[in-house]
């Protein structure tokens, strides 16, 4: 059957897997260097994730308060990620996303303003100024339909100079990418099949760029739609490449609990920056006893305090409510253990005492409007229920910082977006995802651009790797005694959720790494029912493979790192270890088995640890590094 | 606690099908995509659905719920009573694929021929300086999630597949709107591009797209009625209208028949004020009697016609010269929604000569 397969194959320069934000970003850039460009996308155009992003995308333009700027905006990304972030990566996103935004304006973007006329920002957790460029609450709808207008912008021009609207950018919608093809070590193409047909297509291409987006998915209580099945992760990994920082997974401290159906469904940050409280059934503001010592000197200690910052932030400190998400979520993780939960087990969000009615329509429009319409609760009349759901992943595919392409033994395979690793650290500030999107989907596309230009020769598909790729895809359908991949993917979801949550134990991790061993063995003989059109069981069932390997790596690095940090929590190690904020964990693939090794973190270049106070530093650096630190300051002094 | 509830949905592809019958378990909370997501990964692990957001944020999920479009992630079973039977159908305006998913390629293809975002020449990036009360005339355009749902119920595209090329529907209107409204927007021709490279003459004003809208966009009032009006300001103007008389695709010369100075060619829906109707206003007692026997799919809705402007130069309003706000729904106006089970199917296209099957009786 395999021999007859028909396969449409296409020609490209550079072939760009995802049109999220990173993805699309990275395709205009690669199409506006003269290259031939193709987007692939398994939801249609525009339906990408980054359409759900809600709160806004952060970028020191300092419109709102004029003593922002990129260091400060530096300083809250490591310090949001504990330290561990890619420093050379939280450097150019804080330099570069003003200018990524201002671009978006011209692209026709139209964020809300500030009474002067410039783009208006507000406040989010972590965020020392009032930082996250904004529509609403839906600004990932608009930061993706402006790079959606742009990249029809760009078929408008080939079409009037070239009489082809796709001549050099096409969209490939509702296609999957089960697997990369590689001319040696050299990237030579990938290799899918289009969900509405189910017919198998090959695009041929010397550079791919992954921004597949995140892998949550694996998890029962989650904010990420169907798409985020690690495909991107697991493709890197084949492939050669290397992921870093697996273990951190963000999960967002308010998540829906009621109804059931929807529990996990986001409710934006928003709602605390602009004046949302978390309360316990006791009715009590709890945030003020969960701030850490690390932030004591920025948070609020009292209710007045707090209070006042919303109007006056510069003589007075930032309410707790707005500690990075990592700290909220295992507060109210602990609340709701010490039985001062609500009924339907999570805590309160209350906006409603403190906001009029009308401000709150006008301010959290989708909020309004998701709790009314799915929960029968009226925000401006009550408080919300709500609880952690798993969100983020910090981890992804190790890539040089500068150009975004993949460490490990490839070449030729670049990551951008939620797909890559290291930006982030070990827990990311919301509204930062939205700008690394277009900073390092910027950079990908074109140095994926520049990386074709200095090929001598094309690298070419092997005919063997595309005969396997066909049969691998097509084993579920073939099989009829294997098991439902729903079934798979909701034990694979409990294994996880119970076994990797947020807080973990050494006992359940290596429990959790005998299961996915035993899950292994029947994703590998589970059979889908149907033919190959627009079959939902059969595209579950080839995703099956890479959300457990995604999850191996997860749990493996969980295992290892042991102590608690971000998006990370060891019940049997609670605290952070400076020793361990010098150690990246990376996977790699062995044949079929996850390799983890230790590699040290890049040492920061001293203007930037400069930046940095001493007292702050000593809460995370060894010794050893502090020593430096000093060292370094004596000089300069 | 769960119940047994009995669904109807159409399977089938573009060869046929027809409504299975489901009985499924349903919890308190849930929405129609749940209990799709349930038949999944129980009886029919193969039946095809879009969606991904599961939030009413992307606009994938768009399908026909008894009848009436809607995003099925947002459509609670609690709307329903525990013992009427759910019908879903796909999308009746756009082709079909397989069961609930269809070919809405149509829009991409209309969303890539409307002119994108002109940059002002003379502003650096950073440079933008705009009103917050300039922006939200667009805003509120921007906020559609490209559900198609107001595309779908459109009568102009909705049964007349030959109007398609001509007529980019209400989505692509508001992009027009607002890219006109844009405070920046280089471009001065957007209200003349919608009518005479999208068709918005053949746009009557039903409203239909606004009422689906689930984003609430007031598609009509705030989009299409002022780029009518000002389309015509501007072609009334003589210079301009010198201009425009090199007709363009689509275009009948009948648009600028005030120079015929008789005033005659207005809506035919005017011809009737105060006659209550449900086929359009068209006065035609065939629809008119078919209307009023529920949806009737397969029901000849009037031909929508480029309607000419009256003696003022100005395209007639249906508004103010109607019997009421705006011509009936395509489903006839005294439908109410949901439909008894019995008045529903989905009928493909192609499925149209051929002998009714199980689930076709009305
Ligand atoms: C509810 C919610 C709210 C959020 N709010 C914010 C916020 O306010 N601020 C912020 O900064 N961040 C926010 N985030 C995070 C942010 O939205 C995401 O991290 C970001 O959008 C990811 O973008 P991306 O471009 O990496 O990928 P995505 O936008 O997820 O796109 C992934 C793309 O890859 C495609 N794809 C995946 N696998 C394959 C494959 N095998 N073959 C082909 N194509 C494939 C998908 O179809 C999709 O097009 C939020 C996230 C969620 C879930
Ligand atoms: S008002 Fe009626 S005719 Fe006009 S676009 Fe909307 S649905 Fe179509
Ligand atoms: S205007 Fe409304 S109904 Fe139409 S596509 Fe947009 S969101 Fe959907
Ligand atoms: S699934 Fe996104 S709108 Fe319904």
């Amino acid at each position: 059957m395999t021999t007859t397969t028909r396969i449409e194959r296409h020609h490209y320069d550079v072939v760009v897997i995802g049109a999220g934000g990173a993805g699309l970003r990275a395709a205009i850039e690669a199409r506006l260097a003269g290259k031939k460009t193709a987007i692939i996308s398994k939801s249609l155009f525009g339906k990408a994730h980054t359409v759900m992003a809600e709160g806004g995308a952060a970028a020191a333009m300092g419109n709102v308060n004029s003593r922002d700027n990129w260091q400060v905006h530096f300083r809250d990304t490591m310090r949001g990620g504990k330290f561990l972030n890619n420093f050379r990566m939280a450097e150019l996103h804080a330099k570069e996303s003003p200018q990524r935004i201002w671009e978006l304006e011209t692209y026709g973007a139209l964020f809300d303003r500030t009474k002067d006329g410039k783009i208006s920002q507000r406040n989010f957790g972590g965020h020392e100024y009032p930082r996250l460029a904004h529509v609403g609450d839906r600004t990932g709808l608009e930061l993706i339909r402006t790079l959606q207008q742009k990249i029809v912008s760009l078929q408008q021009e080939d079409k009037r100079d070239l009489g082809d609207y796709e001549a050099r950018i096409k969209v490939f919608s509702e296609t999957t990418i089960t697997e990369l093809l590689l001319d040696g070590d050299r990237v030579a193409g990938a290799f899918g099949y289009y969900r509405e047909s189910g017919e198998f297509i090959l695009f041929e291409a010397p550079a791919v760029v992954l921004a597949t987006g995140g892998v949550g998915r694996s998890y029962k209580v989650t904010s990420n739609s169907w798409e985020y099945t690690g495909d991107g992760h697991a493709l890197a990994l084949r492939a050669g490449a290397t992921l870093i920082n697996m273990e951190f997974l963000q999960f967002h401290p308010t998540g829906m609990v009621w109804p059931p159906s929807v529990k996990g469904i986001l409710v934006t940050e928003s709602v605390r920056g602009d004046g949302g409280v978390l309360k316990n059934s006791d009715g009590k503001r709890f945030m003020f006893d969960y701030v850490p010592d690390v932030f004591r000197k920025q948070y609020a200690e009292t209710e007045e305090e707090a209070d006042r910052w919303y109007t006056d932030p510069d003589n007075n400190r930032r309410p707790p409510e707005l500690l990075p998400r990592d700290e909220v979520a295992r507060a109210i993780n602990s609340e709701v253990k010490a039985g001062r939960g609500t009924p339907a087990g999570g805590v309160y969000l209350d906006i409603a005492s403190r906001r009029s009615a009308d401000e709150i329509r006008r301010r959290l429009p989708s909020m309004y409007h998701q709790f009314k319409e799915l929960a029968d609760v009226d925000i401006t009349a009550e408080p919300m229920e709500v609880g952690p759901t798993c969100h983020y992943v910090m981890g992804g595919v190790e890539v040089d910082p500068d150009s975004g392409a993949a460490y490990g033994t490839v070449q030729g395979l670049f990551a951008a977006g939620e797909v890559s690793g290291g930006m982030h650290g070990s827990n990311r500030l919301g509204g930062n995802s939205l700008s690394d999107l277009l900073v390092f989907g910027k950079r990908a596309g074109g140095h994926a651009a520049s990386y074709t230009d200095q090929l001598t020769s094309r690298p070419k598909v092997p005919v063997g790797a595309v005969e396997t790729a066909v049969e691998a895809a097509l084993a579920p359908l073939q099989r009829d005694t294997g098991e439902n991949p729903y079934t798979l993917q909701q034990d694979l979801q409990a294994v996880m959720g119970d076994l990797v949550g947020i807080i973990r134990r050494e006992g359940e991790l290596v429990d959790a790494l005998h299961r996915l061993t035993e899950l292994r063995e029947r994703v590998a003989k589970v059979s889908a029912a149907g033919g190959r059109r627009y079959n939902p069981g059969w595209h579950l069932a080839l995703d099956l493979r890479n959300m457990l390997v995604v999850s191996e790596c997860t749990a493996k690095a969980a295992l290892e790192r042991q102590e608690s940090r971000g998006g990370h929590t060891r019940e049997d190690f609670p605290t952070m270890d400076p020793s361990w904020r010098r150690v990246n964990l990376v996977c790699a693939l062995d044949g079929d088995t996850v390799r983890l090794e230790h590699k040290p973190l890049p040492k920061m270049r001293a203007e930037l640890i400069g930046l940095f106070d001493r007292t702050e530093l000593a809460k995370y650096l060894t010794d050893e590094e502090l020593a430096d630190f000093d060292a370094l300051t004596e000089e300069a002094n | 606690m769960g119940s047994k509830r009995e669904f109807r949905i159409w399977r089938g592809d573009e060869t046929g099908g027809d409504l299975q019958d489901y009985s499924v378990e349903v919890n308190e909370g849930e929405v129609v995509l749940d209990v799709i997501h349930r038949l999944q990964a129980t009886e029919a692990p193969d039946l095809a659905c879009r969606w991904n957001c599961k939030a009413g944020k992307c606009g994938s999920c768009s399908m026909e719920i008894n009848g009436k479009p809607r995003l099925s992630c947002m459509t609670r079973m609690s709307t329903f009573e525990e013992s009427e039977t759910v019908t879903v159908t796909p999308l009746r305006t756009f082709p079909v694929i397989r069961d609930l998913v269809t070919d809405v390629s149509f829009n991409y293809e209309k969303a890539r021929e409307t002119p994108a975002f002109a940059p002002p020449a003379d502003l650096a990036p950073g440079e933008y300086r705009m009103q917050q009360v300039d922006v939200e005339r667009s805003q509120e355009f921007r906020k559609c999630i490209e559900c198609f749902l107001c595309q779908n119920v459109c009568h102009v595209i909705r049964d007349h597949e030959e109007n398609k090329p001509a007529f980019s529907g209400p989505r692509f209107f508001i992009r027009a709107a607002e890219l006109d409204m844009h405070p920046l927007d280089a471009k001065t021709d957007r209200k003349q591009y919608a009518q005479q490279e999208q068709g918005l003459g053949f746009c009557n004003i039903t409203k239909c797209c606004t009422e689906v809208c689930p984003e609430h966009i007031k598609i009509t009032d705030n989009g299409i009625i002022p780029m009518k009006e000002r389309v015509v300001d501007r072609r009334y103007d003589p210079l301009v209208w010198l201009g425009s008389k090199i007709f363009r695709r689509g275009e009948t010369p009948q648009s600028t028949a005030n120079s015929a100075g008789k005033g005659s060619v207005v809506h035919s829906g005017a011809r009737q004020t105060g006659v209550h109707s449900h086929a359009g206003g068209s006065g035609d007692p065939a629809a008119e009697a078919q209307a009023q026997q529920g949806v009737n799919w397969h029901r000849e809705v009037p031909h929508p016609t480029m309607p000419a402007v009256d003696d003022r130069g100005r395209l007639p309003l249906t508004e103010l010269t109607f019997d009421r706000a705006a011509a009936p729904s395509p489903f006839g106006d005294d439908v109410t929604f949901p439909l008894p089970p019995e008045h529903l199917n989905f009928a493909h296209p192609s499925q149209d000569d051929k002998p009714a099957g199980e689930g076709d009786r009305h």
